[in-house]
């Protein structure tokens, strides 16, 4: 396509400025350290040794929503803790994306009842969720991957 | 209130604002002349393992005291166990302690056999003391990499997680699951353990202690650690036996009380192994204790590999009222299908009666209360957890200390928020 298709190859690598921002966006994602439940535990056993999240430019985890893109909720949401979730993605700057960790997150789980959120869309949009009580690491870096699809497919149109 | 709570919206909930009159008798009449700073810690706090809020009153750096915010995590666990027949309420067990799934299985377990008069046969117990020496180290695995990573050791994580992989391996080995495995049931444990299941714990326990000397290498006479643990956080044995503490954090005071030696269950008596004490109830004290705990699990674990290979037989109770067939049986015996069909659809009927019975979980006793109604579903299901009761004891460890003192207090009593709020 375009000009190294018709002068061969000058170790020049053309590209858009939207492929350019979204590879760029997949390949650094900051999560933010945050876990509620079982969920975070197997969250925290992705980026040990074994799992190794660093692979996909994510072993670094901010404390502070400020500094955060990515937000999985790794666990159940009590109506307790709703409101603290919600501030802490409001606080994260754009552009920001949610990952729904773990049936409890996604549609309440095995809880129906008083003291559950029955899925954290109620509070905040969730780009990918996850299926599994807890799932299981491969789960949630095939979540992961699949956010960076979704990230990749981002037009610039979008992003105002 | 509850409802109450519900129609406000999101927004109207964060606007509130509470006034320093609220605190009054909670807090030194200091902190309402400004004198000393009221500083929130948590609900959303890297040190604080979980949703655990602080607010903590400070005198400089000094912590005056400190009051524990819990109920972040609060599921209505023992509220829905009230609403499911006995057999089916155990997997909601798995999910309060999420750090050692089998001892909260095996706490309800207990109680549920207390209260039916179930026997579990010698094999059945064998693999029950395997899963829940199992579950101790893999809990302490993830404290010892949370605690070290509060404290600023950053490697020791990664070097626990790896060997964590390979306990949790071996529970997916055993149900099918890694953590939330509901494999330890009333009247036994689920199936037998698989052929691979031997030779693999074999290597564990082969490899395991050259690893648990290279976390000592790493931290135990580490200045830095030494430094942030000893003499941080102590706790006198009468203030631990007051609060009600239990597990390795009253053990680090120097209190000898292991249930597997005071109240022994599934076959504890018969395993020797020691209980490590500490002298001085400090941080570094409980550390000790934990990675001794390691070394006495794998001495339990051996003698029951050995145990294992010896004892056959059944692995579950033979008692058709309270125990499913196995699969095989249901083609060839009508009663078979009969038993299997009314216990997963109605279970059993438990004695209108009310029994408490309690195991030595990694973080201390875990306790389950059941009232029976004489009819397939409890009246009441309560746990008494160990995590409860240390956070209770925080303001007491605490004050009087720094700042950054108190992460490293959170992480030495080794708390789960699950466990607390469940």
């Amino acid at each position: 396509m375009g000009v190294s298709s018709k002068l061969g190859n000058l170790g020049v690598v053309t590209t858009t400025v939207e492929q350019a921002v979204n590879w760029a966006r997949t390949g650094a994602m900051w999560p933010l350290l945050f876990g509620l439940a079982c969920c975070a535990i197997e969250y925290m056993s992705s980026q040990a040794s074994s799992y190794d999240l660093s692979r996909f430019g994510m072993e670094l985890n901010r404390a502070t929503p400020r500094q955060a893109d990515l937000l999985i909720v790794s666990g159940r949401l009590t109506r307790k803790m709703a409101p603290v979730v919600r501030q802490l993605y409001d606080q994260m700057a754009e552009p920001k994306w949610v990952i729904s960790m773990g049936d409890c997150a996604s549609c309440g789980g095995v809880y129906n009842n008083y003291a559950i959120v029955q899925g954290v869309d109620e509070i905040i949009p969730v780009d990918v969720y996850i299926a599994g009580c807890p799932p299981r690491p491969e789960q949630l870096l095939h979540g992961i991957l699949t956010l960076h699809e979704k990230v990749k497919s981002e037009r610039v149109t979008d992003w105002a | 209130m509850a409802v109450a709570a519900q129609a406000q919206s999101i927004e109207e909930q964060r606007k509130w604002e509470g006034s320093l009159d609220q605190l009054r008798g909670l807090v030194s009449e200091r902190a309402m002349t400004g004198e000393t700073m009221l500083l929130n810690m948590g609900p959303h706090h890297p040190s604080t393992h979980g949703v655990l809020r602080l607010l903590l009153e400070l005198d400089g750096e000094e912590i005056v005291t400190c009051l524990p915010d819990i109920g972040f995590l609060h599921t209505g666990i023992e509220k829905s166990l009230e609403d499911k027949s006995y057999e089916k309420a155990l997997p909601l067990t798995d999910r309060m302690d999420y750090l050692s799934p089998m001892s909260n299985n095996m706490a309800y377990s207990c109680a549920v056999e207390k209260l039916l008069d179930l026997d579990v046969p010698e094999r059945g117990q064998i693999i029950r003391v395997i899963c829940l020496e199992l579950a101790r180290c893999a809990s302490h695995l993830v404290w010892l990499g949370t605690h070290a990573i509060d404290m600023g050791a950053m490697s020791v994580l990664l070097y626990a997680f790896r060997e964590r992989e390979r306990v949790l391996g071996m529970f997916e080995m055993l149900s099918g699951q890694r953590m939330m495995s509901s494999y330890i049931r009333p009247g036994g444990v689920w199936r037998d353990v698989p052929v691979e299941f031997l030779p693999t714990i074999k290597q564990f326990l082969h490899d395991f202690p050259a690893k648990v000397d290279d976390y000592e290498a790493l931290l135990t006479q580490n200045p830095i650690w030494k430094d942030r643990a000893q003499g941080v956080g102590v706790v006198e044995p009468d203030v631990a036996l007051a609060h009600g503490m239990t597990g390795p954090a009253l053990r680090g005071s120097g209190v000898n009380w292991d249930l597997r030696k005071a109240q022994p269950y599934s076959g504890y008596e018969t395993y020797d192994f020691n209980v490590p004490l500490g002298e001085h109830g400090d941080v570094y004290d409980r550390y000790l204790i934990r990675i001794q705990e390691f070394r006495e699990s794998m001495k339990i674990l051996n003698q029951a590999v050995a145990r294992l290979e010896t004892v056959k037989g059944p692995y579950r109770s033979e008692n058709r009222k309270y125990v499913p067939p196995l699969r095989s049986e249901l083609g060839q015996s009508m009663e078979a299908v009969i038993h299997h069909f009314k216990l997963w659809t109605y279970g059993y009927d438990a004695p209108d009666d009310e029994i408490y019975s309690a195991i030595e979980s990694p973080r201390g006793e875990i306790g389950c209360y059941i009232h029976g109604t004489g009819a397939n579903k409890p009246r009441r299901v309560h746990f008494k957890t160990p995590s409860f009761i240390h956070i209770s004891a925080l303001p007491v460890m605490s004050s009087g200390y720094l700042l950054a003192d108190m992460v490293a207090i959170i992480g030495s009593v080794d708390i789960v928020l699950g466990d607390c709020d469940r």
